[in-house]
């Protein structure tokens, strides 16, 4: 009993100094027992259950250092991430594209992202494991699957979201990569050929199935997974 | 009552001399702070066991913070990459310049790879300590302290802000106001020898009261490479105390704007006794104002030092960033000083978004100690074939590897700027060569 209100008293000094020196009230601490505005609840010190529930698959350490992550971004202190929250990172602003990627973040029309939507997103780059790879196929496929993981690029090429890849928008996407060090007639004849090989239904586009089909032999497990150090 | 209380005073007084404003007049010390120092190891490393001790017998892991970042980042180019992903890809020739629908793979992977960890903005907030120091500004791990642990922090509140904390503000009261007065009065003195030598004891004995009213351990290492007359001093930024820090083992002609308030009376103080480089806001823009100024003042051998800090900005000491040219283009010998914090006893940053400068000197006063190493490495000049931009970074890596210290090509001012475009342009162009060629 004692232990206990000696404890929250050292954890309410805590909170009190730093609510007092943050300028917005309900700051959220990301360690020991916090509110999660973003995620709608409290949540307790507990592995995430409801982020194991999402099947996002990350270990218990991993989630913590995320969460790290998330709050040290979040500098308005109220849970979500806004877009300039992920352009003050100097080598994502540097990406040349940086901004399509931020965009994955946001879901449809949305310029805020909680702790679980980043998770979401971040849950796509976790790496193959062996044991994953045999399971069965009742449940949802995991989100670190190669097949959404190839969907994520493909959305990236896909601007607008109607599950195809126009000549208009591999245009955009390529001028986005080169900036200003090729003429349009050479994007457009490279978009043109890409186009012309990956294409299989003749409607001058590229659907998934065709994307997936172009880059069969690529070793995506590999090249589109982040390996956590610890 | 009274009697007790003025008793009391009068006691503190009489300590607080002797053991403290003595010493710090003639340079010389009683060991006291070391001692300290040491109890204080011992009290944190029972500290952390007693955390482990707690964490495990719940059966949870504990919250440990990793300095050399979480994710596994590969030291490749963007050539070598893509060049990998498409190897993988297709058994087409890697010489021919080409567009592939998957190269975006690098991007993307190198996108959200810094969206989880980057170099840059976590030098901007105060480093993680993997050890508890009794203060709960840096405990993370608040469920698995016993009540042992409890009762030993709020001891540890009760001294530091009911005796520590009124020593250290009576000292830094004293301090202030003796290098004010003392500089003054300096400075009516007509010019000569026996006024650069008061001027210089006096403002020796004032940093050195300040540095025993942040109680301040410093070790100096090299000290046969301290700076000399006509030369540039550049070191690490921290924190505002680096000043107090260097200058209370040398004597130095200061840099910097002119500021309102306590520090503008200060600097008006100081530049009487001797002279100090101040600008005014206005000039502070004009780059060639300010490189003729110091050009003048290096030129002349009868006069100090100059103390610079080429970053701009305070960076939490894990890393050392960008060097501005401006210092590096007069052509004087630069004296690099390497300044390495121990965060365990109190953390010297200065998060300037976070913290006014009030704010900071209260959580400074309110620690249990500064603890640093100031390594004096020998002198360097520009060479012939190297421009100032090449030389400012050769200082900056001797700094960066002596400190122990991560050397970054990234500017300071990303604290509060955006990332120029030329670098997006940069890496736009290394892309337009692997599709097209040259």
């Amino acid at each position: 009993m004692l232990l206990g209100r000696l404890r929250g008293l050292m954890f309410a000094w805590h909170t009190t100094r730093r609510k007092l020196s943050s300028s917005q009230p309900g700051a959220a601490s990301p360690f020991g027992s916090w509110r999660c505005e973003g995620c709608g609840g409290d949540l307790a010190w507990e592995p995430f259950l409801w982020l194991r529930e999402a099947k996002v698959g990350f270990s218990h350490s991993q989630i913590t250092r995320l969460y790290s992550r998330f709050t040290s971004l979040d500098k308005g202190e109220n849970g979500t991430l806004s877009r300039e929250d992920f352009q003050r990172i100097p080598e994502l602003a540097i990406n040349p594209l940086g901004d399509r990627i931020i965009n994955a973040f946001f879901p449809e029309g949305e310029d805020q992202v909680n702790f679980r939507g980043f998770m979401r997103t971040l849950a796509h780059f976790r790496p193959i494991e062996d044991n994953e790879k045999s399971k069965d196929q009742n449940g949802p496929e995991p989100l670190n699957s190669r097949s959404n993981k190839l969907h994520f690029a493909f959305r990236l090429y896909d601007l607008d979201k109607d599950d195809k890849i126009s000549r208009d928008e591999l245009l955009q996407v390529l001028r986005m990569m080169v900036g200003v060090n090729i003429s349009d007639e050479q994007l457009g004849s490279i978009a043109d050929r890409t186009i012309q090989e990956a294409d299989q239904d003749g409607d001058s586009a590229i659907s998934f199935a065709e994307f997936v089909k172009v880059l069969e032999k690529v070793d995506v497990e590999q090249k589109m997974s982040i390996r956590f150090l610890h | 009552v009274v009697n007790l209380l003025g008793i009391s005073i009068t006691v503190l007084f009489t300590l607080l001399l002797v053991f403290i404003i003595v010493p710090a007049i003639f340079g010389v010390s009683f060991g006291i702070r070391k001692v300290y120092m040491k109890t204080l190891l011992k009290i944190f490393q029972w500290a952390t066991l007693r955390i482990e001790r707690g964490a495990k017998e719940k059966n949870h892991p504990l919250y440990k913070p990793y300095v050399n970042g979480i994710i596994a980042k590969e030291p490749t180019s963007l050539e070598e990459e893509i060049k990998e992903i498409r190897r993988s890809g297709s058994g087409k020739a890697l010489d021919t310049p080409e567009f592939e629908l998957s190269d975006i793979f690098y991007f993307c992977r190198k996108g959200i790879e810094t969206i989880m960890d980057d170099e840059v903005t976590k030098r901007f907030s105060a480093e993680e300590l993997e050890s508890w120091n009794l203060l709960s500004r840096t405990n993370y791990n608040f469920q698995y302290i016993s009540l042992r642990l409890t009762v030993l922090w709020g001891l540890g509140v009760l001294i530091r802000y009911c005796f520590l904390l009124p020593l250290r503000i009576a000292l830094a009261f004293t301090g202030i106001s003796l290098l004010v007065t003392g500089t003054t009065v300096v400075g009516y003195l007509p010019n000569g020898r026996c006024k650069e030598f008061l001027s210089k004891h006096v403002h020796l004995m004032c940093y050195r009261i300040c540095v025993r009213a942040l109680t301040a351990i410093i070790t100096y290492h090299d000290r046969e490479n301290r700076p000399r007359n006509g030369g540039i001093c550049v070191a690490n930024h921290t924190s505002p105390i680096d000043v107090i820090i260097l200058a209370s083992d040398g004597y130095y002609a200061m840099v910097g704007q002119i500021h309102g308030g306590l520090m503008g009376v200060i600097q008006r103080a100081m530049v009487k006794a001797c002279p100090h480089v101040w600008f005014e806001r206005s000039e502070v823009r004009d780059r060639h104002l300010v490189a003729k100024r110091l050009t003048e003042h290096v030129q002349d051998k009868s006069k100090l030092p100059i103390l610079i800090f080429p970053e701009g900005t305070c960076i939490n000491n894990t890393s050392v960033m960008m060097f501005k040219k401006g210092s590096f283009e007069i052509g004087a010998t630069v004296y690099p000083v390497a300044i390495k914090y121990d965060p365990q006893f109190g953390d010297a940053f200065w998060n300037s978004s976070k913290y006014g400068m009030v704010t900071y000197l209260l959580r400074m006063m309110t620690s249990w100690a500064i603890v640093c190493s100031v390594w004096y490495l020998p002198p360097m000049t520009r060479q012939p074939e190297e421009d100032a931009v090449q030389f400012a970074n050769r200082v900056k890596s001797a700094i960066a590897r002596q400190g122990g210290l991560v050397d970054l090509l990234w500017d300071g001012g990303l604290k509060r700027e955006k990332v120029k475009d030329t670098f997006k342009e940069e890496q736009q162009k290394l892309y337009s060569k692997m599709i097209v060629g040259n």
